[in-house]
């Protein structure tokens, strides 16, 4: 009856996904949101490139907290998108494709994200 | 030598995504980083951050590639997750319409500029 225990559905919540697996599945969120990043970005400079009154408008909406935290959400899927783009290019050309130098890269691009993402949240406070 | 086959169109997709990933890795820091560099400004000094022509064009640029790069993007995300034929059509028109719409969006402003 062994055979009966055996998992046939995917269950996500059992997975234990590798920390490149992370990397991997977090290139692809930060790149939809991205994607949603676009019209939004062009709305928004068209509208401050317009009319002064737009421009003033958005300075003043920028300092509302949700506004700060959409642009650190995006800061950071920016980062993140960039660093795991260059690690994987480095992957395609065989560079650093092992299993403990992926690992240490993988770290890496989350590192240097979440770094650059807190700069980003220092210079946003300041 | 068979044709038509399409086994090969992929091949083009993925050294395009990688392409346009050099290109937007190079592009979209700089024009951030000259952004960045310029906070703060009022609205005249916005304006004249946007008007050089090689700005718009390199702004232009940057939207062509970003656009193919967005595109190609997608339509692998979409390929790997919805699996009705229909809905993903119709996602995949979804998103051309937002890349299309916001390309045109962003020629018209910056052709307002000038």
């Amino acid at each position: 009856m062994e055979i009966r225990t055996r998992p046939i559905h995917l269950d996500l919540l059992r997975i234990r996904l590798p920390l490149p697996g992370w990397v991997s599945i977090l290139h692809r969120l930060s790149g939809a949101l991205l994607f949603l990043a676009v019209p939004l970005s062009v709305g928004l400079l068209a509208h401050s490139l317009s009319e002064a009154a737009g421009f003033w408008a958005l300075i003043e909406h920028s300092r509302h907290p949700a506004a700060r935290l959409l642009a650190l959400a995006l800061f950071w899927a920016f980062a993140f998108h960039l660093f795991a783009g260059m690690r994987h290019l480095a992957l395609d050309a065989h560079w650093g494709a092992g299993l403990r130098a992926a690992r240490r890269s993988g770290l890496a691009v989350i590192v240097a994200s979440t770094a650059v993402t807190l700069a980003f949240a220092v210079w946003l406070l300041a | 030598m068979r044709r038509g086959a399409g086994a090969h169109l992929g091949t083009g997709a993925w050294l395009a995504q990688r392409a346009t990933a050099v290109a937007l890795a190079l592009l979209l820091p700089l024009l951030l980083a000259r952004v960045f560099a310029a906070l703060p400004v009022d609205y005249d000094g916005w304006r004249a951050l946007f008007a050089p022509v090689w700005v718009r064009v390199a702004l232009l640029l940057t939207a062509a590639v970003l656009t193919l790069h967005a595109w190609i993007g997608l339509h692998d995300i979409l390929m790997d997750y919805v699996k009705p034929v229909a809905l993903r059509l119709v996602l995949y028109f979804a998103v051309i319409a937002v890349l299309a719409g916001s390309a045109a969006w962003l020629l018209v402003a910056l052709w307002r500029l000038g």
